[in-house]
Formats: C-alpha cells, structure tokens, sequence
C-alpha cells in the first residue's frame, strides 16, 4: 500500500512539478556491491553502474565536477574517476582502511578520517603527496569543514569528541565531548554553527564553533520505534539554514529539524537504515542512501516529502551531486 | 607469591593539553586469580598468556588517546595471584595507590575481595564471574559486574531458538558444578522464553586426558550412542562449561540436529568475528598490540577500563565514588561494538550487554531479539530483571 502510494506520488510528482531543467548526476557508493551507481537526477533512472574498488563508503566530487574521489576502504586507497568517461584515472594515498573525508571548499586539500590509527590524514590531490598526518581521538569518522576552509572538525567514535583542527597549522585548538559514537559533523553555510551526530548516544550536538560549546542536543522520539534504534548518522542543512535533515540508520526515517527553534518537527519515511545525505545543487531535492533496502529515496526539500525511491546496488552507503 | 607484571605506563608522544583542563592521572589494578585450568578439547582454544591483560592494555591506549586532550592520563598496574594471595596483592595495589581494580577471579573470590575492601576507596570491576547469585543475592555496593551472567547467555540463546522455532531441546550436561550452574541457567531460560526441555542427559567425566593421538576414533563411536532414543527434539544444547565432551556433539549426534550451548552456537560476551558497528577497527586496534584475536575476557577487561575512562572524562574526577555514581547515573552510556548503548542496572551494578551468538568463525545473531519486549530497556530481557533480584542496591 505505502509503495504503491509513493509510486503513485512519484509519479504525480514526476509529470506535475517541472524538475531542475539541469540535469545533474547524482552518484552512489554502494558498500557491498563494490560499486558505483549513477543516476540521471531528472529522470531519476539508473544510468551505469562502474566498479569502485572494494568497500566503496566516502565519496565527493572535486568543486567543478570533473573528479570523483571514492574511499575504498578494504584496499586502503582512495580511487579517483573523471566523471566524464567514468574511467579511474589514478588512486591518492589514504592510510589504512578509509571511510569518510572532506575536501576543502577550494578543491584541495582532502581530508581523510583512518580509523584504524587514530589519525586525519591530509592528501593533496594535485601532487597526491600526504601533506599531514594529525593525530586525534580513538576511531576518527566524521570530517566537517567550515565554509572558509579555515577549520576542518573530525569526530572520533570511541573518544567522543569533536577536533576542531586548524586547516594551515594542523594543529587541534579545541575539542567538544558530545555523546557516543559521534559520526558525522556539518557546519551550516555561514559557518556560524555545527551539528555534529552521535549514533549511539542518539542525539545531535548544536555547536558554538567559536565558544566550542554545546548550545544544545537535540533528541529523537518516533512512536513504535524502540529508543535504540534511533540513531542519528548523516546530517545536511539548507543553505539558508532553516531546514536540518539527519538520518536516523535502523529507525527508517529521516527527521527534519526547523533550523530556528531546532525542534524536530516531523520524521519522513524513508528506505532501510538510511545512512548518507546530499542535496541537488539548487537543494530542491535530498538523496538519502538507505543500506538495508538498496536504494536511495528522493525527497522533495520545499514540500518536505518522500517522492520516489530509486533501486541502486548493494548497501548504498554514500552520495554526492555533480553540480552540472 | 604474586608478582607485577611489565607496568604498561603509555608514554606520551603528543603535546600537553590546553592549559584549562584539569590534570588528573588515574591508575587502574587489573587482578588475576590464578587457577589451575584444565586443557580445552581444542588446542586452538588454549587461552593465550595475557589473556584479559591484552584487553587491559588496550583500555588503557584508548583512555590515553582520548585524555591527552583533557589533561588526563592512565595507568595500569597488573598483577597475577595465587588465590591465597589475591587479598594481600589487592591490598598492594591499594597501597600504589590505585582508584579501581579490574578482577579476573571466580565468584567466591570475588565476594572476598569485595569484603575485604569494603571500607577502603577503591572500585572493583568483575570481570569474569558469571556467576548469578553475584547479581541476585549477593550483591556487593562496591563491585561493577562487566562479564554477562550465565542467565544473559542462556536468555540470549532462547531467545533465538524460540524465534527460529526450534523449542524441543535435548539438555545434555556435563558433572561438574560449573556444568550444573550453567544448566540452571538454560532450564530457566526454556521455561522463560516457552522452549521446553524434554529430555535431559548427565555426560560423566571419568578423567583421564583431554586429547589423544586417535582420539576421534572412540568420540565417532561413543557420542552417537550416548544421544540415541533421545525424545524427539530440535536442537541439542550442551551445558558443559568443564569442556569434556560439548566441542565433541556437532556432527557426532544420533540424530541429525544442530548443536548450542557450550558447542555449536555460543552465547557469548565477544567474538573475534563481529564486524559490525565499527568493531573491526576495535579488534584491529587491538591485534596491532596483541598479535592475536580479541577473546570474551580481553573484551570485558576492556570495558570495565572504558566504563572508568568514561566516568573520569564526563565528571573530571578520578573520585571512584563519583566515577561509580556517573556510571550507575542517566547519564551514563557507553558505545562497545554491539550495536547500541550501554547502562548499568542500578538495583545490582550489573552492565547491560548484548549476547553475541556465534559459531566457531561467524556471528549467528545478536540477542535480543527484536520480538522480545521489555518496559524499561530490551536489554532488561537478559538475566534477572528487577523483581526477580533480592538485590537492592543504589535505592
């Protein structure tokens, strides 16, 4: 009933609303599959599907779309595509077994958590030399940049905390304690505030990047979904900041935080241990990758709805937009 | 007589904290009761020498990595004592000057070494002692209890036999006490979770030695016709925590039916196999210092580090009263590679965990079982809940 209603919604969605007359391409890691999946972002059909090396989690793209940057965890590389024939061109050196990185707004550096070593380790992507390694919490994961590339945050799972990292001494000037398992970390566009999510602790810490303080953590509640399984994971907001979306894993949903009052104000439903985020560039529309049910749902940012899932590989775990 | 083992003071590499933290340095004892073990069936089963001790270490690398950036720093002492030592080996850690003590030793040791310390300033961890009366009856204000209790396990299988609707079980026992204890805990977990026990077999050990140079001749002959004209059942569970004759029931039974229990699938407190929830980079953290993979005691050792870790980073205190009152408190939770947090039931000090169910290489489940509801936490499914505990502690 609910698919039949989605597909019916999709449907309307797809022949009512005018979609960007841009097409751009919306690109998917799939953990398991070891693969990458390449949809068209206006038909929303799967357009190829390309090898990515084994245990594709992290991906981005390079600021002007030419480069695809995909962290292949058990081969302890990072491999890069030209996304316009979609073939690898070459691989950066990433340390043991990486999961999730960030590239500076500028296009380089790229900053890369290794969990095993309890390090960032910071590759330039021109020379494909390692510019640093910066030691920090036990288990780093979630890597966040302001938008003047002046701080890069890593959270450590284990540790607890968010390394607030000086992107041209590479020295750590602050850390906040946030609750368990913290794994992703977010600055809004003004770079006046950080959300970073805790997966265990279930809860996501609204940040004073300036003071380093908690200014609140906001909390999940769905009726009939056990308090465990709301685990906060992926996080993306609007550019004007009202809108926080965060993934919320084994719990199916994605909540949409208002970005003033930072109350929760509803929860969408989404596929299967929904992991990643990322918007279409003019953010009329969220990707979200869902690990258990492979695919990824569309939701439709402005009337903040679910309106297609799209079948991808194995255990979708990342996803990024070209921005053209 | 007890000797200290390589101290395992971390050295720090890394520049001093930012000048506001308050420095604190805390030292942990990590205590083993040495006993006389008998050889496991299986020679990859015989424990390694720093069993527990490498859990320790571990615990004590990712207390360091996380406290240089508060001004914290740890340190373990660790200590091997015959059991008429264990008093006045605890008694020396306390004179160095130790906030808690991490204990590898048997029940009844346990509660000695509690009482002996009741008085002085000092957290002890359990660490091994399954036993239940530690967390029904004889619960003691000073004691952590980190090992599951046999009921957890015994819970955590029910509850994945009744799912997979295997409910008719063969209880095959071993002769010791341990064995006995062991199937206490599976008799009351059928009856819990509606399985029914419909025969029940006593396996005697006679002795002699564990293993032999054509030993499996005799086993693929004696095991069949020790489970024939069993009454009909699912599954045969084997409550053997002696280790005489349970890794020898898989493919040895009369008839064709999986195995769990002391064989076959294990309830167990870690698995060397789990992967999930970020726990591959937990047992490679601790493959690079211990060459080799992480074992249940390494695992519980280095929770009960963790869970002190944790309370000195939250309350900035190496306090053991305050560390203890953050980690029974509602604030208090803790990540540890099972896929959800942490707590500690407040009436027994005992830590909620998930039972990991395993066979020899690969994780089975993870229990509890959704289906198995509970109106506090599901976790409060395993073991004696509240108001089945004589326990009334923290009231």
């Amino acid at each position: 009933m609910r698919s039949r209603l989605t597909a019916l919604m999709a449907a309307t969605a797809l022949s009512v609303f005018a979609l960007p007359a841009v097409a751009n391409t919306i690109y998917v890691s799939n953990e398991k599959g070891n693969t990458i999946t390449i949809i068209d972002s206006e038909t929303l059909e799967v357009t190829g599907t390309i090898d990515a090396g084994a245990r594709p989690r992290g991906i981005t793209l390079s600021p002007d779309g030419s480069e695809l940057y995909v962290c292949a965890s058990d081969d302890d590389t990072v491999n890069v595509f030209d996304t316009k024939t979609l073939k690898r061109t070459h691989t950066l050196p990433s340390g043991p077994d990486p999961e999730l990185f960030i590239l500076h707004p500028s296009g380089n550096p790229l900053y890369i958590a290794n969990e095993d070593d309890n390090i960032v380790t910071v590759v330039d992507v021109k020379t494909r030399r390692v510019l640093a390694e910066i030691p920090v919490g036990v288990e780093p994961e979630g890597m966040g940049i302001s938008p003047d590339g002046k701080v890069v945050v890593n959270t450590s799972e284990t540790t607890n905390m968010a390394h607030f990292i000086n992107t041209e001494t590479y020295e750590i000037e602050q850390n906040v304690l946030v609750d368990q398992r913290p794994r992703y970390a977010h600055f809004t566009a003004d770079g006046s505030r950080l959300y970073v999510s805790s997966e265990i602790g279930g809860t996501v810490a609204v940040i004073d990047p300036k003071a380093g303080e908690i200014t609140k953590k906001i909390e999940f509640a769905v009726p009939g979904i056990l308090p465990e399984a709301l685990q906060p994971v992926g996080i993306k907001v609007t550019k004007d900041g009202k809108k926080v979306f965060v993934a919320l894993g084994p719990a199916n949903r994605v909540a949409l935080i208002n970005g003033e009052t930072l109350e929760v104000e509803k929860y969408l439903l989404v596929g299967q241990r929904v992991w990643q985020l990322a918007f279409s560039p003019d953010q009329k529309f969220l990707y979200t990758t869902n690990g258990n049910s492979n695919d990824i749902s569309v939701i439709d940012v402005e009337k903040e709805k679910v309106i297609k899932s799209i079948q991808v590989g194995e255990q979708p775990w990342g996803v990024v937009v070209s921005p053209n | 007589m007890w000797r200290f083992l390589i101290p395992l003071t971390i050295a720090l590499f890394w520049p001093l904290a930012p000048a506001f933290a308050a420095e604190l340095s805390v030292k942990v004892g990590v205590l083993k009761v040495e006993h006389e073990v008998e050889l496991p069936l299986s020679r990859l089963d015989i424990p390694p020498n720093d069993l527990g001790f490498a859990g320790a270490r571990l615990g004590i690398n990712d207390n360091n990595t996380t406290g240089r950036f508060l001004g914290h720093t740890y340190e373990v002492i660790t200590a091997s004592a015959q059991p008429d030592e264990a008093e006045a080996a605890l008694d020396g850690m306390i004179a160095d000057g130790v906030q808690a003590v991490v204990l590898m030793a048997h029940a009844d040791e346990v509660l000695a070494l509690a009482d002996h310390v009741a008085e002085r300033d000092v957290l002890l961890f359990n660490a091994q002692a399954e036993d239940d009366y530690l967390r029904t009856d004889e619960c003691r204000a000073n004691v952590l209890h980190i090992a599951s209790s046999r009921a957890m396990k015994a819970d955590g299988l029910a509850q994945f036999l009744v799912w997979k609707k295997w409910r008719k079980w063969f209880l095959i026992k071993g002769s010791h006490p341990v064995d006995e204890a062991w199937a206490s805990a599976l008799r009351r977990a059928a009856k819990r979770f509606g399985a029914k026990i419909v025969e029940e077999r006593v396996f005697e050990d006679t002795g002699g030695s564990r293993r032999t140079d054509t030993g499996h001749v005799q086993v693929q002959k004696q095991i069949p016709v020790f489970t024939q004209r069993a009454k009909k059942h699912d599954v045969v569970i084997a409550a053997d925590e002696a280790e005489v004759f349970g890794g020898h029931l898989p493919y040895h039974t009369w008839d064709a039916r999986p195995v769990a229990g002391s064989a076959g699938l294990r309830p167990v407190g870690w698995h060397p196999g789990n992967e999930a929830w970020g726990a591959t980079q937990y047992q490679r953290r601790f493959e690079k210092i211990a060459k080799r993979t992480v074992r249940t005691l390494d695992f519980q050792v280095w929770l009960a580090l963790r869970v002190i870790g944790e309370g000195v980073t939250r309350t900035n205190s190496t306090d053991p009263q305050k560390i203890k009152a953050y980690a029974l408190g509602d604030e208090f939770e803790l990540g540890i590679f099972k896929g959800t947090k942490v707590t500690f039931r407040r009436w027994n000090n005992q830590i909620r965990s998930p039972v990991l169910l395993a066979h020899d290489r690969m994780i089975v489940s993870v229990s509890p079982q959704r289906e198995f509801l509970h109106k506090v936490s599901q976790l409060d499914t395993l073991g004696y809940d509240e108001p089945e505990s004589n326990c009334k502690l923290n009231q």
